[in-house]
């Protein structure tokens, strides 16, 4: 992506490598922010394969594209690849480009490391995909790696291991750069409570990835131990426990959710009050709201193990603290309804984007209120009805608010404005297909039908055929995206330095696009 | 609870919620309940689903009002306010209320499945990659053992045959129990973690290896009930399910009958010799049932994943070691200790069969005496 033309570079005195070397080598914010997006986009597409060649072996019952063990592979890489690869670096790559911008620093605090924890990303994917061609093929343990199932895998999984563990120093490096950059660059007079509500978001998650990183590191150090260096912490014939993996997994796996939706409010929380030309109502209980979901995202783990068998007292305290994260979440909705409410709103794509997440991610919101309920969670654990709720919350919150936030900031990072008729287009097919393949799976789960399965009982035959129609639909829609952003590279109508009216903040007095290096003399905040 | 949810059902949404909407099979909600427990479960998802509803549409008939009406287009000018303390306490604390309402019926159901005391009757289900073993451990029936395994032929899967009405959800030998009996079910596995799952009775617990787990089940209704194993167990995760036939009384005594004197008729001589072409015969079914998913019916196993048998070391070595491999299994991967499966007759018909099939030709025939005594060894 040529987020920075060579005239600007010249313009500003640039003297780095070009060419490859120029991106291998750089240091700048904005172009490691470029890099970490544009490998989230091949990750997507990547991912969007796996979960069509899934979608298309559901499509009818019996077994036509693929075998089962291979369709096991599937599954768990479209999950890896999407969480991994796709969703978390996506965020990285917003903070890149924006944190500093926003909070009116000349770039992240420590540029070299930043340039290493996005070139360390590459060979991991490498591996994760890279272990389709090994003897065996990939790990289809599912993405979350359970033992003892773990352990049978083939050498693929090995290459997983190292993968998880390269991608969460990786992670590691990153936060602690976005900690010490939002903790000690902010410009003059931006207290944290003026700092804009992504940066909270983000530095709120990433003390989150501080903390449970080196957990799941943990975790898969010990499957790979377990397979090959005869220790026995999930064998239960060597004193271990295989329910252990699963508790250390959750302790990562639950904040893990919370970093991939808590940057998300952030950016929704920027794009709301600009389109709504009123400020976002309640900022202060925002902000607590956020620490509050990442505290109790802590406490929460073990209501992904309610069929375990957990006891009596375990169970009642993981259901009502899971319950309790309904609070936060709902005066987040609440906040975002009341800023709209008498604003004088537009509806550009970033909007669009906007509102269907909070419609949408609501949903998702609900369907996880229903899942916390331990006595409906048995009846629903590990079927379709999951499936259905974590694509509500990941695919129509997550992923959403990336595409909002991407034509938010893309006349601030091209210089162009994008195709509002593209962006529209993107918007209404993602939202319809989106409900057409997902919402059906409530009812899917609800009857019965059990996740990871290659091939299924006659009476889910109508609304696996529909879900794979839609999910079809929504991969070509995101096409439409593709399109959009290449057109805007290309060019288009020239963007403003401020090219919403009711935008605010630092990022939007700089040009458009943004110099090479910004905010070389931090600006003054009053 | 019961009595209350399904009045403030009724209240909340006429009859559409009432049990007359749990038609047998519903396609779009939980199934049919045949248990207290079910019932509980099915009341209390339609008591969430209502108040969901409800302020799903509060909140979203604000913000929908807001985006009709107060749009730029339609000269809206923007207000200023952007907080108010009273609001956002309210809309803090009512939620909180709210839960508090939802939790207290949970709590009582957590309590009552969790309740696996006094049972009638406890069975062992173990799950194996990929079938359910079931021991009646204690109670009518106390001693019977079988294995459980899909009975849907893989030309049905395959597409070659049209698919029967039970397609994936049928089983060669069911869980037969009686019916208004609290069955205690003991979980375990054997290699992986599996889970063992009737929708119908509300019961779903995971089956870890080397660690005892507990349900229990009343079930009130003669029927055939189905379900899957519901955690990912491997290739095979999609075909091992569950049927369970609740039945009478009567007819259960005479069930626990027949399978007691099927198993003194079919109790077999262990010293008795047997001619290779008899082993081989018998092998090939032993095979079919328990190792083909894995090892193939050509011997070739799935390269990378499981190994092939047809030009093995293993099969064309020394008796000893196979005997060794099948009784003990290999730790660390899918090949399970079959010693604890099948007996000395079955385990030496199927070395038997593997020793001679294929491109193995070693003409030796294993005789159930050797199988022993590699148990003793």
């Amino acid at each position: 992506m040529a987020a920075v033309t060579p005239e600007q570079l010249h313009h500003h005195h640039h003297h780095g490598p070009t060419g490859l070397m120029r991106w291998i080598t750089t240091t700048n914010h904005k172009d490691i922010g470029t890099l970490y997006l544009l490998f989230s986009l091949i990750m997507f597409f990547s991912g969007g394969v796996m979960a069509l060649t899934i979608r298309a072996e559901l499509f009818q019952p019996g077994l036509q594209v693929v075998q089962p063990e291979f369709f096991n592979q599937l599954t768990t890489m479209h999950g890896l690849v999407m969480v991994f690869g796709a969703i978390m670096p996506a965020f990285v790559g917003f903070a890149n480009w924006q944190i500093p911008l926003m909070i009116g620093a000349s770039d992240m605090a420590f540029a070299r490391m930043n340039n290493w924890s996005f070139w360390l990303l590459p060979p991991a994917a490498l591996l994760l995909i890279g272990s389709f061609f090994v003897p065996g093929g990939a790990t289809a343990a599912g993405w979350t790696l359970y033992a003892p199932l773990s352990v049978q895998m083939g050498m693929g999984m090995d290459l997983t291991i190292f993968a998880v563990h390269i991608m969460g120093i990786s992670s590691i490096m990153g936060a602690i750069n976005i900690v010490v950059t939002i903790l000690n660059m902010r410009a003059p007079g931006m207290t944290l409570m003026k700092m804009p509500l992504f940066c909270w978001t983000w530095l709120i998650t990433a003390y989150l990835l501080i903390a449970v990183m080196p957990v799941l590191a943990g975790a898969v150090t010990m499957i790979l131990t377990d397979r090959h260096f005869g220790t026995s912490f999930f064998n239960a014939a060597g004193g271990g426990d295989p329910v252990l993996y699963q508790h250390v997994f959750w302790f990562f796996g639950h904040p893990e959710v919370y970093i991939m939706i808590l940057p998300a409010f952030g950016i929704i929380s920027q794009i709301i009050p600009t389109f709504a030309r009123k400020p976002l109502f309640g900022y202060a209980s925002m902000v607590y709201a956020t620490a509050s979901i990442a505290i109790l995202s802590f406490v929460v783990w073990a209501h992904h193990m309610f069929t375990t068998g957990l006891p009596a007292s375990g169970t009642l305290f993981f259901m009502y603290a899971t319950m309790l994260i309904a609070v936060p979440t709902g005066v987040k909705v609440f906040n975002w309804v009341a800023t709209m409410w008498r604003g004088a709103m537009t509806f550009e794509t970033p909007m669009l984007f906007a509102v269907g997440f909070i419609f949408v991610f609501t949903m998702g919101g609900f369907t996880g209120l229903i899942c916390a309920i331990t006595p409906i969670d048995i009846q629903v654990q590990d079927t379709y009805y999951v499936v259905a709720h974590f694509h509500y919350v990941l695919v129509a919150g997550s992923l959403f608010s990336l595409f909002a936030g991407a034509y938010y900031w893309l006349p601030k990072w091209t210089g162009h404005m994008y195709s509002e008729t593209l962006g529209k287009l993107h918007f209404w097919c993602s939202i319809a297909f989106f409900n057409i393949t997902f919402f059906p799976m409530h009812f899917l789960g609800l009857a019965g039908m059990p996740r990871r399965i290659p091939d299924y009982a006659l009476q889910f035959a109508d609304f696996n055929a529909l879900a794979t129609v839609g999910a079809f639909g929504f991969g070509l829609s995101q096409l439409i995206f593709l399109a959009a952003v290449v057109k805007c590279l290309r060019g288009g109508e020239k963007a403003a330095a401020k090219p919403w009216e009711g935008a605010e903040g630092l990022e939007w007095t700089v040009p458009s696009p943004a110099p090479y290096h910004t905010f070389e003399e931090a600006p003054v905040v009053k | 609870m019961g009595f209350t949810v399904r009045r403030a059902v009724a209240w909340g949404v006429g009859a559409m919620a009432a049990p007359a909407f749990a038609v047998e099979q519903s396609r779009i909600n939980l199934q049919a309940p045949v248990t207290r427990i079910a019932e509980q479960i099915y009341d209390m998802h339609t008591l969430m689903l209502v108040i969901c509803l409800v302020i799903f549409l509060g909140v979203f008939g604000v913000m929908f009002w807001a985006v009709f009406h107060h749009r730029k287009s339609k000269g809206a000018v923007a207000a200023h306010f952007h907080e108010n303390t009273t609001v956002e306490i309210l809309w803090t604390v009512v939620p909180v209320f709210i839960l508090l309402g939802m939790a207290y019926p949970a709590t009582k159901t957590v309590l009552a499945m969790k309740d696996t005391s006094n049972p009638d009757i406890t069975i062992k289900a173990t799950g194996y990659q990929w079938k359910w073993g079931y021991d009646y451990i204690k109670g009518e029936g106390e001693g019977i053992q079988f294995f459980s395994s899909l009975a849907t032929p893989q030309n049905q899967i395959g597409g070659q045959a049209a698919k029967g009405d039970h397609y994936l959800l049928e089983v060669d030998k069911p869980l037969v129990v009686p019916v208004g009996k609290k069955i205690r079910i003991l979980t375990t596995a054997n290699d992986v973690i599996h889970s063992w799952w009737v929708p119908a009775f509300g019961v779903k617990q995971d089956a870890i290896p080397g660690f005892i787990r507990d349900t229990h089940f009343r079930a009130d209704k003669e029927g055939v009930y189905r379900g899957n194993c519901a955690e990912l167990c491997g290739k095979d995760h999609g075909f091992m399910p569950i049927e369970v036939h609740v039945v009478g009384a009567d007819k259960y005594a005479a069930w626990v009958a027949g399978e007691q004197a099927a198993k003194a008729a079919t109790a077999e001589d262990p010293g008795k010799v047997w001619d290779l072409a008899a082993l081989k015969e018998r092998g090939a079914r032993v095979f079919a049932a328990n190792c083909v998913a894995c090892h193939q019916a050509d011997g070739k196993g799935l390269p990378g994943v499981f190994p092939p048998l047809d030009g093995s070391k293993v099969v064309q070595g020394p008796k000893a070691d196979q005997i060794a491999t099948v009784l003990n299994g290999r730790p660390g991967t899918a090949m399970a200790a079959f010693g604890k499966q099948l007996s000395d007759t079955d385990l030496a018909a199927v070395i038997t069969y593997t020793r001679n099939a294929w491109g193995n030709a070693t003409g030796e025939a294993i005789q159930p005496a050797e199988v022993a005594a590699g148990r003793k060894g």
